[in-house]
């Protein structure tokens, strides 16, 4: 019974879940980008393309002075990205699932490295949830999304830790709740805020491509 | 105009491109924005975090373009925008905001939020949800050619004492002239030094321009209210005698939202490519540095420091022109911390000075401004925007600072070089 929840999980569920991730992530993101935007009839002073290009780059690391509240958000979400791609990209087991499906692979991190990332990811997520509920800004702007994205980006790493490190349950059921964890994951995102994993992207071209075309470079 | 709740609706939702559903999408709700903000920095109240200041046009988009917030719509478990709801954001959109775009250089995802409060005044005009004091000023501007409720007398007023202090003629309604000069309100009715500062500085630099007399008004309310019709409207005017006088240039006066108006929001609000271009009174001064044409004589010793208009800096992109022209007379230039692109607000832009009732709360956080000037102890401010000079002597006075404000073109006429003809005695 188990295997068979197991197989049907890494078999025909990954395969639903990633369908639907590509297409809703695809259909999302052209829904976006179909709506348009009016061309600006001014005389430019520089280039969108290259002012785009600089703040896709460059918006990753945030350049204005901020407060202490400002400061931990950003390292700490630093440290929760980092070690969730870490252990998402870097994972041999991963590497191989990666190479299995699309034929492209890459060296694998040690575990110690491994298992570091996802303690510093799962620590980070913590505290940004207990930011969330404390501080008096992220309070007030957040609903029920933001606490079920969290929820969903959060069982991936946890079972998948618990998984590397054998604790709570066997390794079949671990294994089945940790691939079912993704496939949540997966199945949400286009039509959350998870969306901002590519959308991300597109609002960093266009607030990039403003100044370009005016010649501000920031 | 007639407004409504459903107007307002209808407009906030036409408002929301790509640029917009692609912000929304990607908001994780950081709260990061709030720093960048001195509404929220110097009173610590969450309410004034920038992206929460676009809730009501958040949950439109929610509503009207994305899967989940169709269906919720459909089986009436959304919550619809009110005019209520509209009332109440009315002072965060307006009183806290001044569309100084600090939050939209901070946002990790990207998200251009001052874009958005640009956008999201669109709605709230339409659904009557705009503050007394910016309506009445929109008013003047459409009814009577001011949002001051100067006219063509008051112009040829200064113009007269401009020519007696200076001794030149200023030029009206010359055709063909190379560049027309636009003027603000304020500089009109408050600072009318600049007429007579423009006419020896072009004087020596043989400049050929003029003003208009029937476009003389940069101040744009219609901007700062929010409504593109009304905009459209006010600076229709400007191009108007523009194309009638034939100059190859408009010159932007020391006005940060007029200069938006005109050079970038401008074209775009007439529906065509200007026939001719608009320059910043800066950036011209400046080229006319570079190509050796302004010759200064004499420095000011007093320590001083510039003051960057938003518009010019964030918005406008012209940062270094004025630090060029005040190291040429201002050995004692100093930067404020932040200077540059980063720099805060006066706090009195976006149409906040015309609005009575934000005065409260921008004179509390006007403490921004001054932990900047603190940090510098200088006794004199330069700016090149005459609404930030009149926000900055409101809030120096209020804060019973003894400095002084003055303005750019000013301060580099008074150091004409001495072969300047007409200079004054």
């Amino acid at each position: 019974m188990e295997q068979e929840l197991l197989l049907w999980v890494r078999g025909t569920g990954l395969q639903i879940a990633s369908a639907v991730f590509l297409i809703g992530m695809v259909y999302r993101m052209l829904h976006i980008l179909l709506l348009g935007r009016k061309h600006s009839l001014a005389q430019p002073r520089g280039s969108e393309w290259s002012g785009a290009l600089r703040t896709l780059w460059k918006r990753t690391f945030v350049s204005t002075k901020l407060s202490a509240r400002g400061n931990f958000t950003v390292i700490t979400g630093f440290i929760f990205h980092i070690g969730f791609f870490v252990t998402f990209l870097f994972l041999s087991q991963h590497i191989d699932l990666i190479r299995a499906v699309l034929g492209l692979h890459w060296p694998a991190m040690p575990r110690g490295v491994i298992d570091m990332a996802a303690v510093l990811a799962i620590g980070a997520m913590v505290a940004l949830l207990v930011h969330r509920f404390v501080d008096p800004v992220k309070r007030l702007l957040s609903d029920y999304q933001d606490y079920l994205t969290w929820a969903l980006s959060f069982l991936p790493l946890l079972t998948g830790f618990m998984l590397l490190r054998e604790i709570g349950f066997e390794y079949i059921t671990l294994l089945t709740l940790h691939i079912a964890s993704v496939e949540l994951l997966l199945l949400v995102a286009p039509f959350t805020k998870l969306a901002h994993m590519f959308s991300t992207f597109i609002s960093r071209w266009y607030n990039g491509a403003v100044n370009g075309f005016k010649g501000i470079n920031i | 105009m007639s407004t409504s709740l459903q107007r307002g609706i209808d407009t906030l939702i036409g408002q929301i491109d790509a640029p917009t559903a692609s912000f929304f999408t990607s908001c994780v709700h950081c709260g990061l924005c709030a720093d960048a903000c001195l509404f929220y920095t110097e009173t610590n109240d969450p309410k004034y975090t920038p992206i929460h200041k676009l809730e009501p046009m958040r949950r439109l988009w929610q509503q009207e373009y994305t899967f989940w917030g169709k269906l919720m719509k459909k089986v009436g478990l959304s919550k619809p925008v009110t005019d209520a709801e509209l009332a109440e954001w009315e002072p965060l959109v307006y009183d806290s905001c001044t569309l100084c775009g600090r939050c939209s250089l901070v946002c990790p995802v990207g998200n251009d939020i001052v874009y958005m409060v640009r956008k999201m005044r669109e709605g709230m005009v339409a659904s009557g949800h705009a503050p007394e004091g910016l309506k009445d000023s929109t008013q003047r501007a459409i009814e009577l050619g001011s949002p001051m409720g100067l006219n063509l007398n008051t112009l040829k007023a200064q113009i007269k004492h401009a020519e007696k202090d200076t001794g030149l003629t200023v030029p009206l309604d010359v055709e063909g002239a190379d560049y027309m000069m636009v003027l603000s309100s304020a500089e009109i009715a408050d600072y009318p030094e600049i007429i007579g500062a423009v006419s020896r500085i072009f004087k020596q630099a043989n400049v050929s321009w003029t003003l208009a007399s029937d476009g003389f008004e940069g101040t744009n309310s219609g901007i700062q209210i929010g409504s593109s019709d009304l905009a459209a409207e006010i600076l229709g005017r400007i191009v108007h005698a523009a194309e009638r006088l034939k100059v190859k240039y408009v010159i932007s006066p020391e006005c940060g939202h007029a200069f938006t108006a005109l050079r970038w929001e401008g074209p775009n609000l007439i529906g065509r490519p200007f026939p001719f271009q608009v320059i910043h009174i800066i950036e011209l001064l400046d080229e006319l540095r570079s190509s050796g044409r302004l010759k200064t004589e004499g420095v000011d010793e007093t320590r001083m420091t510039f003051h960057d208009p938003c518009q010019m800096v964030r918005r406008g992109g012209v940062i270094e022109q004025p630090r060029n022209l005040l190291h040429m007379v201002a050995p004692n230039f100093v930067e404020m911390p932040d200077a540059g692109v980063q720099n805060w607000c006066c706090g009195g832009g976006g149409g906040v000075s015309a609005n009575h009732r934000a005065e409260p709360v921008r004179i509390k956080v006007f403490s921004r401004k001054k932990a900047q000037l603190d940090a510098v102890n200088v006794q004199t401010i330069v700016t090149s925007c005459s609404n930030c000079r009149t926000m900055l002597l409101d809030g120096l006075e209020n804060n019973h600072m003894d400095i002084e404000v003055i303005g750019l073109t000013e301060l580099v006429a008074e150091h004409l070089a001495d072969n300047a003809e007409g200079k004054a005695s």
